[in-house]
């Protein structure tokens, strides 16, 4: 892909994630969605630009604010947005819901509400990837709370001792949930955690898509090229609470914090800029736009339309051929 | 079955012998674990790339994990936990991810992994080195577990479990790691999960042997033919799913159940026995349902503590001559 076209796409898909989170949220005030969701809006530059460094084939797993990364690795929308209504047309049949949008035709082996859960996993399907000899690579998603996590810790030992093709990527959101990391990190910089292991790694501005796409991409070259893995911390923000509609009793971040956010580091108008710097027009870039709501309206009616999920259905799936389940 | 056809081996020889023969069948099969590079270097896996042999740092939580990583996406992993307590620390991935992914994505993932876990007693390990850790996990929906209880269930569960495309859980008895039968040399010998063996026919009372218990269930039948009795022996070899035709089928022949498990009372998996045949079985009992199990004690140091609880020979005979 050139670089214009990769420039294209990334802001589309950057773009379908925008609109795909505001049209959740316009279904949750319907009260169309149960269940918890979170948004990624804020963080589309440091998913995109991840994702835009991988194959189709390469391997993604990520997190309860697991809407933004199917999305950025090229997944259809109507299999997305109607798996947040528990359709029996949703991605997932219905079994996974908000937190959970894994899409296998784009590489994804899972989203994961267990916090650190898709590390190993990820860490895992690189194994694989070295084991039957293919060149695919594997990335994992996760957030600043995760590297807290055992599992992270057990990863990315494993991965360094086995040199495997897997690039740990921290969204550094600078919040688990209400909780700010400066008061659960030793110190500050989760790439230096990488240290310890002994795998190289490196801090990104996750507000910049460029940044994010070229350090993403040396990582996935050394991985490919049998270099081993490559821990990368995207410096990024949430515009949004924890999640959607969340009450927060107290502050834990400054309303001027959030609107310096927006109104400075919107990754999305960064890029827009950029891009506008590099040549493109206007009109293109409206094009875009429009592309980018159309195909989420669109999904949004899909979801709306599909049949709900038959209640005997929740007994189909549990194993790989039935067996009774007692009731 | 004749010589040529079989070999007389330890329970423990016939698990290894299920790995190698696996490994050489099926190039996606591995194996990870802890300490495991010396057994390779010994050629216990045979002839068999070292890439597929990954003796992994002490970190359960992460290689459990891996695995399943690793079984979504083309291999058929064996984790082996070695002892049993050591699952625990495994447990997050194998219930949070491997038991529910397939559910979870709509059956867009299989997880075809398998756990294997050795359960130590009787040999003074103490509480952290001697549980039976299977009916927490008869609780998790999306799991198979099995039990072997003979060295050719070993073999034909074992391979069974790694052929299976659900994660497999595969809690082996260390106590009958000495114990030697003929077993089946045929690599595509298998043990069918879900279907449990009668052991010995008998018209008066149903022993429902769950794992280890086996050759006690036995010698406690054996001791109850001298007095008049003729006990049945069920040994249940599946946990997950479970049997619950053969449990049912040897309730309505008998009318007397005693289970016996060396898993702790409550919540047992002697318990879910119990709880399916008053469910499904009442009219069929002619007395009530008798459990010979592991108080809800930890595990003692000592032997003179540890022996006494579990269930045993006489514990089990006894129960069964209650019931008539």
């Amino acid at each position: 892909m050139s670089k214009h076209d990769v420039d294209g796409e990334a802001y589309l898909r950057m773009l379908k994630i925008r609109h795909f989170e505001q049209a959740v949220s316009a279904l949750i005030t319907e009260g169309a969605v149960a269940g918890a969701c979170h948004s990624s809006i804020g963080q589309e530059a440091a998913i995109v630009g991840a994702c835009m460094a991988l194959r189709r084939d390469d391997y993604m797993s990520g997190t309860h604010r697991s809407h933004g990364h199917p999305i950025g690795k090229g997944a259809e929308l109507n299999g997305l947005m109607a798996e947040i209504l528990g359709k029996a047309t949703g991605v997932c049949k219905g079994r996974g819901g908000s937190m959970h949008l894994t899409d296998t035709s784009v590489g994804s082996i899972g989203e994961s509400a267990i916090v650190g859960g898709g590390i190993s996993l990820a860490t895992g399907a690189a194994l694989s990837a070295q084991v039957r000899g293919t060149d695919q690579v594997a990335l994992t998603f996760f957030g600043d709370g995760a590297v807290n996590e055992g599992a992270f810790h057990e990863s990315l030992n494993m991965a360094s001792i086995w040199k495997l093709p897997v690039i740990f990527f921290c969204e550094n959101n600078g919040y688990a949930a209400v909780t700010p990391a400066a008061t659960t990190h030793g110190q500050p910089d989760v790439s230096r955690r990488a240290d310890g292991y002994g795998l190289p790694g490196v801090t990104v501005d996750g507000q910049d898509f460029d940044a994010v796409y070229s350090q993403t991409q040396k990582a996935v070259t050394r991985a490919r090229d049998g270099g081993g893995p490559t821990l990368i911390e995207a410096k990024t923000y949430r515009f949004d609470e924890h999640c959607v509609g969340l009450f927060i009793n107290g502050s834990y971040r400054s309303k001027e914090e959030v609107e310096r956010y927006k109104t400075e580091r919107d990754p999305i108008a960064l890029f827009r800029a950029r891009l506008l710097e590099r040549g493109r027009s206007e009109a293109d870039l409206i094009n875009t736009q429009a592309e980018a709501r159309r195909l989420v309206e669109a999904a949004v009616a899909f979801a709306k339309q599909s049949p709900c999920s038959d209640p005997e259905s929740a007994f189909d799936l549990v194993h790989a051929s039935q067996i009774p389940i007692r009731r | 079955m004749n010589e040529a056809t079989t070999a007389r081996m330890t329970y423990l020889d016939a698990l290894g012998l299920a790995q190698r023969e696996e490994m050489a069948r099926d190039d996606t099969v591995i194996i990870i674990g802890e300490d495991i590079s010396l057994y390779a270097a010994g050629g216990a896996y045979g002839d068999i790339d070292a890439k597929r042999i990954r003796s992994a740092p002490i970190s359960e939580n992460g290689f459990a994990g891996m695995a399943i990583g690793a079984a979504i996406t083309g291999l058929r992993p064996i984790v082996d936990l070695t002892i049993a307590n050591f699952i625990y620390l495994a447990s997050d991935p194998i219930i949070n991810q491997a038991a529910r992914l397939r559910y979870m994505t709509g059956g867009q993932v299989k997880v075809p992994v398998t756990y294997r876990a050795s359960m130590w007693h009787n040999q003074g390990n103490a509480a952290q080195h001697s549980d039976r850790p299977y009916p927490m996990f008869m609780n998790i929906p999306g799991l198979k577990i099995v039990t072997p209880a003979t060295p050719t269930d070993a073999k034909g569960l074992l391979k069974a479990a790694i052929r299976d495309d659900d994660p497999v859980l595969v809690f082996e008895d260390n106590d009958l790691w000495a114990v030697r039968e003929p077993v089946p040399l045929d690599p595509d010998f298998v043990v069918p999960i879900g279907k449990a063996a009668v052991r010995r026919e008998g018209r008066d009372v149903s022993i429902i042997s769950v794992a280890g218990c086996l050759p006690h269930a036995l010698a406690a039948a054996t001791a109850l033919a001298k007095d008049g009795i003729s006990a049945e022996v069920v040994d249940l070899r599946t946990l997950l799913p479970l049997d619950t035709e053969a449990i049912l089928n040897t309730v309505g022949k008998t009318g007397r159940v005693v289970i016996a498990d060396y898993a702790h009372r409550t919540c047992g998996a002697a318990a879910e026995i119990a709880a399916i045949i008053v469910e499904d079985g009442f009219d069929l009992l002619k007395k009530p349902v008798r459990r010979v199990v592991t108080p809800d004690v930890p595990i003692p140091f000592s032997e003179a503590m540890e022996k006494p609880l579990y269930p045993s020979q006489d514990s089990i005979a006894n129960a069964a001559r209650s019931l008539m």
